[in-house]
């Protein structure tokens, strides 16, 4: 009974001002900035600082937007279509937050298994050491592996001396380093999820399973992998959505040819210095990053609703 | 000639049949709605001052939402309450002169015992010695001296629970609301804990209003019961007349257990009233009147304490007596019961409650055996809903 | 099923966990290298992070960057909770679905993204950039982390502690103060935490909202990353490598430890009875 929620409850001043200052701060600092991104999408660059020419001013009210609006150029936008670069750089940025998160699953999916599987004094220290590199600097962790893919690096070091390979292996500067170092950085938020929907599964239900006559091993492609669905569709989406935007990895590891639109915005903006244009490739960035967002929320949502 | 009650009388208090009393507590026609949910349906109840009432029902049924909205955690979509002559419209919770024992204690988890007990008084800013003094004798009421500096977490289930008792009790609120306040506790404890609860009514002279959905709970404790469905009052009266004299088939069968038998009325005379039983086709004759007519459908309920069974067969044309085989026989160690068939239906049978007064019995009854289940002509009621 | 670890489980888990760590194991060696060359050992050395702390653009840049990073964390949990306790407690409100999006959503955006949209925004307003307009940023970004922090402890919280203390006397604010934070408190502080790491680990937000006499530390070390791989990076990664371990390990073994003397406690209240 206690449970049921009052209909539009009276609110105090106090619960009011709980509600309006984060909302404001988010409104202001959150929301707000992305129209102004929208806008400037829509004007031309200039050589001035900032460097682009307001095409409409909110001061001169309701005339000066209509006014504003046949002046509006879409001009960046076409642009971005007309220049292949554009929509290489996010076709292959989708390509490869793709792939890295099928390969971050593959490596992850076992981890998760063994953590869920490990005796139940074990799981919070091994929780834990998942955690912990989340914690740790995400550039230093890029950065790290530098020192290990470069061409004189240990990775090539190790595998002459072995005698596996004659000549150093070219990984640095090359998408495969991209996918290695997203796949490193992003390991945690596929694991994390996935363990927490594999702790949850009853094991008596592959005893079950077994009791009826299922081997183990098939009894994990009908039981444990279906119940763990939820945790895989999760972490899958934790890894590709910020994967596509990033910025950083392909930065560091990737080479010149690694086209990814991250990269692509980040060189527009601070080497061109073209505002508009990369305010137009972020507006695109947003677009095609808001189907995966919303799928998201809804599976989460979803999960919260079928849990309570 | 000696004096005619229902039950055991336990102390001699019926302000409620007063009609000069003024009520403690009263709901005027209360009425709250969650959404489309009516969780309490335009409901009015009187509650005297030093009752131990109870409000009984099964989840849902509204009880719960009534005493939120008399602690203010709630507010009715309409209607009034009063509490002490006070309309406490508009009253926010932490300015009413009632306190609450919540059903999971909701003891401060960082708090010692003491600090909990004197967290009433202290928003009250009474002086430090005043704090101090109502604190050690709340302690010793609910003897909880040694555990004074104790977190919540180092206490057992029984303790905690006498915290959280002690805890609104502190600061003498003019009703004390208690939530299924013995639910977490095991069936022993719970026993013994009803019978502290009710000396420590008397003793402190106060007005309890408990909310439990434990009929046990309610017949024990409280000097009425009030017994709720779907957001409506069904019967507001004493544990004995509740149980006695139930006013529909929903508190017959709600406390305690019963043989709802469906019956014709043959005949309905201002002296005695017949009726013939749906199943097994025999003749109930009572001294209760009924505002049925002959031919009308009605139900006699009788408790299974209340019908003798002894093997044998009943005479034909006796009246309140019916024979059949035994179908089920259960025994619970304290009372045993039987039930028998008496008629062609799966679940035409009678049940029947007795006491095991021996140890060893002869010629005891056995499956498939003949019974006769005989009762008085005033054991049963009839009902019409 | 078998309980117990089976050679696939131990030989997936050892081999994901070496995955996790040896190339920060790697880093952390070769910063004790004699050697500039980071890839060949010449022998230890403590020469790298004594050059360290002779590096005053440096060390100015790690004075700005916790700056920024002690402020950011303390804003953006105030907001964060007050966040997370609408969330939890306001039921339904005008708005509710555009804050609670606005709440996610900065957790899966690029950071690309939130920083040319907090940029744009700073220049629209005609606001110089430096020191304060990185602070606010992080504050933003890191306040929804904390939203979704304290969220979860708040989601575990037994209202009817909140309601004991008003039914008591205490007004609804005060209750706040005095019942609900103390309770909540370590998720607030985990809140905390984090957007304190999350601050001081960001480049990209930093690089975009920065301006003159504000570089952070982040923005520093990729600076000289770009020019090749030196152990004097490797050295100033360590320490802030082994700074943030044992934060967490130190705040995770305290509460570790608490739930211990509890469990401990619990059991000896009803072993008693």
């Amino acid at each position: 009974m206690s449970q049921k929620k009052s209909q539009a409850p009276k609110r105090s001043l106090g619960s009011k001002a709980l509600i309006a200052v984060p909302f404001l701060w988010l409104v202001i600092f959150f929301l707000a900035p992305f129209f102004i991104v929208f806008k400037i999408s829509l004007s031309e660059v200039a050589v001035a600082i900032p460097p682009y020419l307001p095409t409409f001013d909110l001061a001169e009210g309701w005339t000066g937007f209509v006014e504003a609006l046949s002046g509006f150029s879409f001009e960046n936008y076409i642009w971005l279509i007309e220049d292949d670069l554009y929509w290489k750089s996010y076709l292959s940025s989708a390509q490869i937050a793709l792939i890295s998160t099928l390969i971050t699953l593959v490596v992850g999916y076992p981890i998760a298994y063994g953590m869920a599987r490990s005796p139940k004094e074990w799981r919070p220290t091994l929780l834990m050491l998942v955690i912990l590199p989340f914690w740790t600097s995400f550039l230093i962790r890029v950065y790290a592996w530098i020192g290990i893919l470069k061409n004189e690096g240990l990775l090539n070091q190790l595998l002459l001396a072995l005698g596996v390979i004659n000549e150093p292996l070219v990984i640095m500067n090359t998408d495969l380093a991209v996918y290695i170092g997203i796949v490193y950085s992003y390991l945690p938020f596929l694991v994390l999820p996935l363990y927490a929907s594999l702790e949850k599964l009853d094991i008596s239900l592959l005893e079950a399973a077994e009791d009826l006559g299922c081997p183990p091993w098939k009894a994990f492609w009908k039981i444990t992998l279906p119940l763990s669905i939820p945790g895989v569709v999760a972490g899958c989406f934790l890894v590709f959505i910020p994967a596509v935007g990033e910025f950083v990895i392909p930065d560091l590891l990737g080479g010149s040819n690694t086209l990814m639109i991250g990269k692509t915005l980040w060189v527009e903006f601070f080497s061109n210095r073209d505002w508009p244009v990369s305010s137009a490739v972020a507006v695109i960035l947003l677009l095609i990053l808001v189907v995966p967002i919303v799928l998201f929320q809804n599976h989460q949502q979803k999960l919260a609703e079928m849990q309570s | 000639m000696a004096k005619k009650t229902l039950g055991p009388v336990r102390r001699e208090f019926t302000p409620w049949e007063d009609t000069a009393a003024e009520p403690f507590i009263e709901f005027r026609n209360v009425t709250k709605r969650f959404g489309d949910f009516v969780a309490v349906d335009n409901l009015s109840l009187k509650i005297y001052e030093r009752e131990f009432f109870a409000l009984l029902g099964g989840s849902g049924c509204g009880k719960t939402t009534m005493m939120r909205m008399l602690a203010g955690f709630e507010t009715p979509t309409s209607g009034q309450i009063f509490l002490d002559g006070q309309d406490l419209a508009g009253i926010p919770a932490f300015r009413r002169p009632s306190n609450m024992m919540f059903q999971s204690y909701a003891l401060f988890p960082h708090m010692s015992v003491e600090n909990n007990i004197a967290f009433g008084l202290k928003q009250d800013k009474l002086p430090k010695s005043e704090i101090d003094d109502r604190v050690a004798e709340m302690l010793r009421l609910t003897k909880l001296e040694q555990f004074a500096k104790r977190k919540p977490h180092q206490l057992s289930g029984g303790q905690r629970q006498r915290v959280a008792l002690a805890r609104s009790l502190a600061k003498r609120p003019k009703v004390l609301l208690l939530d299924e306040p013995l639910g977490a506790l095991d069936r022993k404890l719970r026993e013994e804990t009803q019978f502290e609860l009710m000396a420590l009514q008397e003793d402190l002279k106060m007005t309890f209003l408990i909310v439990t959905h434990d009929q046990e709970e309610a017949m024990t404790v409280a000097d009425r019961i009030a017994v709720m469905d779907q957001g409506q009052l069904v019967q507001v009266a004493t544990p004995a007349e509740i149980y006695e004299t139930p006013n529909s088939k929903f508190v017959a069968n709600f406390i305690g257990d019963v043989n709802l038998i469906e019956t014709k009325v043959v005949e309905a005379s201002p002296s005695q009233t017949r009726l013939e039983a749906m199943m097994g086709g025999f003749l109930i004759e009572t001294d209760q009147t009924t505002s049925a007519r002959p031919g009308d459908t009605v139900w006699y309920a009788i408790r299974p304490e209340k019908v003798r069974v002894a093997k044998g067969k009943a005479e034909p044309g006796s009246v309140n007596a019916v024979n059949g085989p035994v179908w089920d026989i259960a025994y619970l160690g304290d009372v045993s019961i039987i039930h028998a068939k008496i008629g062609e239906g799966d679940f035409d049978t009678l049940k029947s409650t007795f006491a095991n007064v021996t140890r060893v019995v002869e010629d005891p009854i056995t499956w498939y055996d003949d019974v006769v289940l005989t009762f008085d002509r005033n054991a049963g009621v009839i009902l019409d809903r | 099923m078998r309980s117990g670890p089976t050679w696939f489980n131990v030989t997936s888990l050892v081999l994901g966990f070496t995955f996790l760590y040896l190339p920060i194991v790697i880093l952390v060696i070769f910063s004790f290298n004699e050697s500039r060359l980071v890839t060949v050992w010449g022998g230890f050395s403590t020469k790298w992070y004594v050059e360290l702390f002779k590096n005053k653009q440096l060390l100015d840049a790690a004075w700005v960057t916790l700056k920024v990073a002690f402020l950011s964390a303390s804003i953006a949990t105030v907001l964060g909770t007050m966040a997370a306790l609408v969330l939890v407690r306001s039921g339904r409100f005008v708005g509710r679905s555009l804050f609670s999006g606005m709440i996610f959503a900065p957790l899966v955006m690029p950071e690309v993204i939130l920083g040319l949209s907090l940029l744009l925004l700073f220049v629209a307003m005609d606001q110089a950039r430096g020191f304060w307009t990185v602070m606010i940023a992080h504050t933003t970004f890191a306040m929804c982390y904390v939203a979704v922090v304290v969220q979860s402890r708040l989601v575990g919280f037994d209202k009817s502690i909140e309601e004991a203390a008003e039914d008591l006397g205490c007004p609804p604010v005060r209750s706040f103060f005095l019942i609900t934070l103390p309770i909540i408190f370590p998720g607030v502080l985990a809140g905390w935490m984090l957007a304190f790491t999350l601050s001081l680990d960001d480049l990209v937000i930093a690089s975009f909202t920065t301006g003159p006499g504000a570089t952070t530390l982040p923005m520093k070390i990729y600076s000289q990353v770009r020019l090749g791989v030196t152990p004097e990076i490797n050295a100033i990664c360590t320490i802030l490598v082994v700074l943030v371990t044992f934060g967490v390990i130190a705040a995770s073994l305290a509460s570790k430890r608490q739930e211990l003397q509890r469990a401990h406690d619990e059991r000896a209240a009803f072993g008693a009875n």
